[in-house]
């Protein structure tokens, strides 16, 4: 065989910035691709939405449904994306080897990271267009602080990312996929999303309150619904969930 | 740079060996644990194509992986381009490619895009459609990767690890569950990277690669190399050869082995087909024919086997099944 010249070494890494842009262009893709996952991101929020704002089936309180059930299903867009659609498509990532494959590529974890942050955060703005869009022509009245919102949003991101993450860096894959289902079908009914937690018992709505479900969906209404100013100890739950998950994710997650 | 670890000789920058391990050690698990590599030493040339020949559970895989920068030694040193694989991965990782025994691709995506996207993680990557048009995944089209056959997948992982232009390759089991069209595609890039002063690691359970492939040969078994040498080297010292023919049935075979080279040996396994062990070379060969001639024999069917790669790593690792 004669040389050709068309492997001829000439190595190196792309730059950082294109690399990272490039990773979080895949995986929003490998996110929207997913039929599993945009029932979960889109369908579902976007299902209970409408049925519940168009059906009296469950006392939302004083006012229109669909400003109870809005900020609601904004906070359970989130959780899907960040917590239950990542834990599971990473879980399967680490499964499959390509957590391992990309270890070796010129890119760096952090890199990764940032690129899979990057991927959720698009998710997240494509569902809430969609669901603003959805909730405005259920006739939905938003008060409150945009930047509140936005201060929201992002650090229920966090918290969620680092639990989803944990979770997929230390279960099996199949574990990951049961466990993230089951866990956002608990934190669905209890967290406040559809069911005001004042349904629940004293005792529990304590417990119930402390969840990162609870405290984004609650200071999500108490902005958007009721006009409050900064909820400041809803950010403050987000904020320890954060810290705990992104802490322990990095602890423990493992790559292989 | 070159390598500033204690002991290592000072050499000249990009003159390092692509591999060199010495005494590797590499333990998994607690109870029981087990040694999958037991004081490895390997050398790999630059510019060369090496097969790492082992049964299941040698060690092959994990002395790659170790290289790949994936395990950490319990003991001794890997150095894979002059640099240590995991204290120097970020320098390392954009210089080799890799393709591991499987897996490695999002299950939902296309291979055009995961080469292309592959391809946009290096500086100067190979062109894209010309990887796509040599390894015949053109005709993956836009079916996700876990739908594609098993073949497609395989070169799909062969054209990630070559697509950044790198010095070294490592590949685990290239050519496993592939037909032989597209094997043989496999064996021409290998020659070719070869052919570009690409350095190919590969390892294989197929000897006709190896012996096809390979410049140089490891064998490993129980967490050691047992036999390194070039394809021909190994076959001609691992065994003796045999020479055999076919004649009238009883021939004096006394006679023949008093005019044989000392230590050879003759037989008659089957009445009238004969057989000669030992060096066998061009004077034996004349010396056997001009005993036939003696015997008033003309011998038929003369053959000289030459002892295949495959009877050397059988001989060296035992016919026992392994893990």
């Amino acid at each position: 065989m004669t040389a050709t010249g068309t492997f001829t070494p000439r190595p190196g890494a792309a730059p950082l910035p294109r690399m990272i842009r490039a990773q979080a262009a895949l995986e929003t893709r490998m996110l929207l691709r997913n039929g599993e996952q945009l029932l979960l991101t889109v369908v579902i929020p976007t299902l209970l939405l409408v049925l519940f704002s168009a059906v009296d089936i469950i006392d939302t309180g004083v006012g229109r449904s669909v400003d109870f059930l809005a900020p609601g299903v904004l906070a359970l867009a989130v959780m899907s994306t960040a917590f239950t659609g990542q834990a599971i498509a990473t879980g399967f990532e680490r499964r499959y080897g390509v957590l391992k494959r990309l270890a070796v590529s010129p890119l760096p974890r952090w890199g990764l990271m940032a690129a899979k942050t990057c991927a959720v955060l698009v998710t997240e703005v494509l569902q809430i267009v969609l669901l603003c869009a959805v909730a405005f022509a259920l006739g939905w009245a938003p008060h409150g602080n945009p930047s509140a919102v936005v201060l929201l949003l992002i650090l229920g991101t966090a918290a969620f990312s680092g639990l989803g993450l944990l979770m997929a860096g230390t279960l099996k894959a199949e574990a990951t996929l049961a466990a993230a289902n089951l866990v956002f079908l608990l934190l669905l009914v209890g967290g406040g999303v559809i069911v005001p937690l004042e349904k629940f018992p004293e005792a529990a709505q304590s417990v119930l309150g402390l969840l990162p479900i609870s405290a984004l969906s609650d200071g999500l209404r108490d902005v958007l619904q009721h006009g409050a100013g900064i909820p400041w100890s809803d950010l403050g739950i987000l904020a320890v969930w954060a810290v705990l998950g992104l802490g322990a994710a990095a602890r423990f997650f493992r790559w292989e | 740079m070159p390598s500033t670890s204690p002991g290592a000789a000072p050499r000249s920058p990009g003159r390092e060996p692509a591999v060199e391990v010495t005494g590797l050690v590499k333990r998994y698990g607690t109870k029981p644990v087990k040694t999958a590599v037991d004081g490895l030493d390997l050398t790999v040339a630059r510019s060369t194509v090496t097969a790492v020949l082992g049964p299941n559970g040698a060690g092959k895989t994990t002395t790659i992986e170790t290289c790949e920068g994936y395990r950490r030694p319990d003991a001794g040193t890997v150095r894979v381009l002059g640099l240590d694989p995991v204290a120097d991965a970020a320098r390392l990782r954009p210089r080799i490619g890799v393709m591991l025994q499987s897996g490695g691709i999002y299950a939902g995506a296309r291979a055009d895009e995961m080469l292309r996207h592959t391809a946009t993680l290096h500086a100067h990557p190979v062109d894209v459609d010309l990887l796509i048009e040599r390894l015949g995944l053109g005709s993956c089209g836009r079916t996700s990767y876990r739908r594609l056959s098993g073949g497609q997948q395989q070169r799909l992982a062969l054209a990630m690890a070559v697509v950044g232009r790198p010095e070294l390759v490592f590949l685990d089991e290239p050519t496993a569950g592939l037909d032989p069209q597209a094997r043989h595609a496999t064996w021409d890039l290998v020659r070719e990277l070869r052919a570009d002063g690409v350095g190919v690691v590969l390892t294989t359970h197929f000897m006709d690669e190896a012996e096809q492939l390979a410049d140089d040969v490891a064998i490993i078994d129980g967490g050691r190399v047992i036999a390194q040498g070039s394809p021909e080297a190994l076959c001609r010292g691992g065994a003796e050869n045999t020479l055999r023919f076919t004649g009238r049935p009883g021939l004096d075979l006394a006679s023949l082995l008093k005019a044989l080279p000392a230590g050879s040996a003759a037989s008659e396994p089957a009445s009238g087909s004969y057989r000669v062990d030992g060096t066998i070379d061009p004077q034996l060969l004349a010396t056997v024919a001009s005993w036939c001639a003696q015997n008033g024999v003309l011998p038929d069917a003369i053959a000289v086997e030459r002892h295949t790669l495959e009877d050397v790593f059988l001989e060296l690792t035992g016919k026992e099944l392994r893990a």
